[in-house]
């Protein structure tokens, strides 16, 4: 049995490197929305900075809450909320790839030793209106990375698109510390007192009560209520940005530029972590389940045009709502089952 | 002759589209070459990877062969004057590129004309297809594409370098903003970034394989060799052959070796199906058997590197795969806690299609309908236990709501079964019933496809029938019938799964039945306010349901296609009759009564529908008339005496014997046709002519339409002169 490295990174100092890596690299290092979101691509540093001609280079990390995966802390595998370093090249270089292959070597894995592919995956999100190209990144058979060249955002076809890479680092550091649990890594360790925190230490009452929350006391009726109001103002907010872009399309007035549509998208996500709330208590069926999520999407493709009009000066492109680039459609055959 | 090398050089293709994708890279080529006269003497070679689709041509021309050809100009008369050349004979030799006095004079039945043997230079190669193999690049298919730098420009991944050589001459061509040039890259870990191409041809393929990158075939020996080799260190083991995944992990790795890692033997307590599961389908590895067949608790992962001398990366597959198992087991024990016979009352929630209902509705009407069928399949004298049928019905879907189905979709109905054996399904259920349920539920999804296996059962047979049934009535009551290659349902594939079941199973079942009775528990339903008036059920259904017939004779059995249209021209609603009927025929076919027959048939059907145009009516019946022709009365003779016989053959299903009784007939058949006529002028003996016809066509096509069997000769002129 090969013995773990002799010091491997502990789970902050992998998120150092990482950042170190990529602020080397020209990305401007952000600190994680402060709204709940399901994933990275959530965070207005993509979701919004993917829209638009202006290029941009990020990466910073996104604690992702998905209440449907909580396990009470009891699972070692999975989590309630985990962690993600996303990183948006806008417009990807061309030695994309490359890159981020020695961004593995940042974190002390030496690629001459191990297994890497990069397997199909294409990426999709129904409630963003996004989904784009890519692989699942497979190293010695775990997958550490979702690497994406975004396509549409928000129902709108990207000009430059981004490269979207996505770090899942609660994987990483297990892989890298060699801990069959994600509660049994390593954290952070004191270098004076040589105290060890674990990933348990600092997370571990977070799973287990937000567990409780989201599956046993979560008001069912009160989410909706929340849900309802969030969605409602997002929605006053777009139609006066509607009312204000049919008034000025000729350009780019004051008025336009301080709307809040960064409010409305605000708005937008609390809807979404509401439907995941409403989700893992098991108040919504199979058959709602679709119809919601619509209602989201709603939202942020609404937002995703104001947006980009808001960074023109102009009407929004033209757009294709369809999620597919299939020249000849070959449908999968699937057998209707549960969604 | 110069060879060429095309290598698009591309990031990680996905595995499933490379083989297609070469194929059609090698088609467009060929296609080019041979429309521009450049076709090389051999065939096409190729090297794939996930990173590089390269094709090379050994030996073509280095330019198109020059054309000579005389183009005609104006008339002599018009171009000569007094033998001087008029200013149309020197805009003529201009425009063809000749001098005046190499102009011909040419004889044409219009008259006597100008005319002027011109050549054409052939282009070169590396011109052609320089301009020509970017557009052959862009128009490459694949199921699904990408932009990078410009929305105008697709690829199924960004293409990062191009070669394109003809022997050691860099041509030049761009694509997507990438100029081609003589710079390829080897395997990602183990070699430098850069290789230099010397020139176009075998070096290539030397080139690659010094920078770790291998040709498919190679590659699959090469994997074929390390996983024997792993494997053989375990005693008496073996890896299982798996058609898919090797295509799968050929097409991972451009420099591939195997390793053997190892489980807890403790996770062998789950079910084979679900280790199998995880192992294939989530992390590519092959399963291992001990000698007995068994699972072993080892596993084989396929690397795209050359070998793992410490062992670091078996630890690493090792780590994944016992999270997933771990995974798998919590999954296993949580649903446990609610056995399926609870879960059945939580498919109210869970949507079977928006306007068919949910899963409880389905297994509602499935229940009746399966009722309704083992019935039917008793009274057709095949043992059928209907309370093992009706209590698996009910089961079936309860396996949609647990957390193993939820994370291993593939496994749905497997799941159920494996939970039904181990749970208690009713209190005073025996033991032998249980297991029946299992089974039945087990395998209700089969046939999966046509090469897949149907239920083992008469039970899961009756169940799997009926529950595609049930989705094939809903989905074609609400107008959502596939249509060309449309079809999101997989109704067709479910329809082929009915056939094939019915056949093998030997089940005596009528189509037409079946999907009245599916139509009939959509009866008063919400779901049937949905249904779309217009739609004609039973027709769109019956249509259906003899393509999918057809396509199992012809494409599952191998029927030609002449036998099936036979066969199916007198009924194509029972199955196991069709088949039978089917291989009756076939083991005639070759004998020449039968080819005799069959064109004998085709002038029957002629003749009688040319006097059905011409509005002239057979008579009722035959009747011997004292003008009857001899070989008449003796025909008629054969009908009578014989038909009951035919009848009686064909009520007992011994096509075999009935139609030999047939095959008697050639003779006086022959004979008629060679003496008499039919058309005759005299009314009365014709139309009781038309009707010796009429009821020996009848008789004939009991079993199978002989009008439709391809027969050799043209007996279709022969019967239009009568």
């Amino acid at each position: 049995m090969p013995s773990p490295k002799p010091n491997p990174l502990t789970f902050q100092e992998l998120i150092l490197r990482l950042q170190t890596f990529w602020a080397e690299r020209g990305c401007v290092l952000q600190q994680p929305y402060d709204v709940e979101v399901g994933a990275g691509t959530m965070a207005p540093e993509t979701f919004l900075r993917v829209l638009g001609p202006q290029p941009y280079k990020v990466a910073y990390v996104q604690p992702s809450r998905r209440p449907a995966d909580g396990r009470y802390g009891e699972n070692p595998n999975r989590l309630f909320k985990h962690m993600q370093l996303q990183v948006i090249l806008k417009p990807p270089p061309e030695n994309v790839q490359e890159l981020y292959l020695e961004s593995l070597g940042a974190m002390g894995i030496d690629l001459r030793q191990h297994d890497i592919k990069f397997e199909e995956d294409n990426w999709e999100s129904p409630t963003l209106g996004a989904w784009g190209i890519g692989w699942q990144v497979m190293l010695d058979g775990l997958e550490i990375t979702q690497f994406t060249y975004f396509q549409q955002c928000g129902g709108v076809d990207l000009d430059p698109i981004s490269a979207e890479l996505t770090y899942g680092l609660e994987r990483i550091a297990s892989f890298l510390q060699d801990k069959d649990s994600i509660y049994d890594i390593v954290w952070a360790h004191d270098p004076e007192t040589g105290r060890v925190t674990t990933y348990g230490d600092v997370r571990l009452a977070d799973e287990l009560q937000f567990s409780v929350y989201n599956f046993e006391l979560a008001e069912v009726e009160k989410a909706w209520k929340h849900f309802e109001l969030c969605e409602g103002e997002c929605r006053t907010l777009l139609e006066k940005y509607a009312a204000l872009a049919k008034e000025k399309n000729d350009g780019l007035g004051p008025d336009k530029q301080r709307f809040p549509l960064l409010a409305a998208y605000d708005l937008c996500l609390k809807c979404s972590h509401l439907f995941n709330i409403l989700d893992a208590r098991g108040a919504i069926s199979v058959t709602e389940r679709v119809g919601v999520i619509a209602r989201v999407r709603a939202l942020a493709v609404g937002i995703a045009k104001a947006f980009v009009d808001q960074q023109r000066g102009e009407l929004p492109a033209k757009s294709e709502p369809e999620p597919t680039v299939e020249k000849k459609v070959k449908k999968k055959e699937v057998a209707p089952t549960t969604a | 002759m110069p060879d060429f090398l095309l290598e698009i050089g591309c990031e990680e293709i996905p595995a499933r589209m490379i083989d297609a994708a070469s194929l059609e890279l090698r088609e467009r080529l060929h296609k080019l070459l041979d429309r521009e006269r450049l076709l090389p003497a051999a065939a096409l070679a190729y090297l794939d990877t996930p990173r590089r689709l390269a094709v090379l041509a050994a030996n073509i021309p280095v330019a198109q062969p020059d054309v000579v050809e005389q183009v005609t100009g104006p008339s002599f008369s018009v171009a000569f004057k007094d033998s001087q050349p008029t200013p149309a004979a020197h805009a003529f030799a201009k425009k063809a590129g000749v001098d005046v006095s190499q102009l011909q004079r040419t004889t044409t039945p219009k008259g006597e004309y100008l005319s002027a043997v011109v050549t054409r230079k052939g282009r070169s190669a590396a011109e052609i297809l320089a301009e020509a193999l970017p557009k052959e690049i862009a128009s490459i298919y694949w199921p699904k594409n990408m932009y990078w730098r410009k929305p105008s420009e697709r690829f199924v991944r960004p293409v990062r370098w191009l070669v394109a050589m003809l022997d050691d001459e860099v041509i030049p061509l761009e694509f997507a903003g990438v100029r081609a040039g003589n710079q390829s890259r080897g395997h990602r870990i183990l070699a430098d970034r850069s290789v230099a191409i010397p020139r176009a041809g075998i070096s290539y393929i030397e080139a690659l394989e010094k920078a770790r990158v291998l040709s498919r075939e190679q590659r699959e020996k090469q994997i074929r060799k390390t996983l024997d080799a792993a494997t053989r260190t375990i005693p008496g083991a073996r890896w299982r052959e798996d058609k898919s995944l090797l295509d799968t992990v050929i097409n991972l790795t451009e420099w591939p070796a195997a390793i053997l890692g190892s489980f807890d033997p403790d996770f062998l307590e789950l079910p084979e199906e679900v280790l199998v599961t995880v192992m294939r389908d989530h992390q590519k590895y092959f399963a291992v058997e001990d000698s007995r067949g068994s699972l072993s608790p080892h596993f084989l992962a396929v690397l795209n590197t050359d070998g793992d001398p410490d062992g670091i990366i078996r630890h690493g597959h090792e780590r994944v795969l016992r999270a997933r198992f771990n995974d798998a087991r919590f999954f296993w024990q949580t649903d446990q806690k609610h056995p399926l016979r609870e879960r059945t009352t939580w498919l109210k929630t869970v949507t079977f299609q928006k306007d068919l209902g949910s899963y409880w509705d389905k297994v509602l009407r499935v229940q009746r309908v399966c009722s309704w069928l083992c019935e039917k399949i008793r009274q057709g004298g095949i043992a059928v236990r209907p309370g093992v049928v009706h209590k698996a019905a009910l089961l079936a879907k309860a396996d949609l709501t647990t957390e193993l189905v939820k994370e291993f979709t593939e496994l749905q109905g497997i799941v159920g079964g494996l939970y039904a054996r181990v749970q208690e399904l009713d209190p005073d259920m025996k033991a032998d019933a249980r297991e029946a349920v299992a089974i039945a539920i087990y395998d209700h999804y089969k046939p999966q496809s046509m090469e897949d296996s149907v239920p083992r059962t008469v039970e899961g047979a009756v169940l799997s029938i009926t529950d595609k049934a049930d989705s094939i009535a809903g989905m074609f009551a609400l107008g959502l019938q596939p249509t060309g290659s449309k079809d999101p349902f997989a109704l067709r594939r479910q329809a082929n799964g009915i056939v094939k079941t019915i056949a093998e199973h030997k089940l005596p079942v009528s189509l037409s039945q079946l999907f009245k009775d599916a139509r009939e528990a959509y009866r008063g339903s919400a779901a049937e306010k949905k249904f779309v008036v217009a739609v004609d059920f039973d027709g769109t259904v019956s249509h259906f349901l003899r393509e999918r017939l057809e396509f199992y004779l012809r494409d599952a059995l191998g029927f030609n296609y002449d036998v099936v249209s036979a066969v199916l021209a007198p009924d194509s609603d029972d199955v196991v009759d069709a088949v039978a009927r089917a291989q009756a025929l076939k083991g005639v076919l070759h004998m020449p009564e039968f080819q005799a027959i069959a064109a004998a048939c085709k002038r029957m059907r002629n003749i009688l529908k040319q006097a059905k145009g011409a509005g002239i009516e057979p008579a009722v019946e035959f009747q011997a008339l004292p003008d009857s022709a001899d070989e008449e009365t003796r025909l008629a003779a054969y009908v009578s005496t014989y038909a009951p016989i035919v009848e009686a053959h064909r009520q007992k299903r011994e096509y075999q014997q009935a139609l030999s009784v047939l095959a008697m007939a050639r003779e006086l058949v022959d004979a008629f046709f060679d003496k008499v006529m039919v058309m005759v002028a005299d009314e009365r003996i014709r139309a009781n002519r038309l009707a010796l016809l009429q009821t020996l066509l009848k008789e004939f096509s009991t079993v199978a339409d002989f009008a439709e069997m391809v027969t050799e000769g043209k007996e279709s002129n022969e019967s239009s002169k009568q």
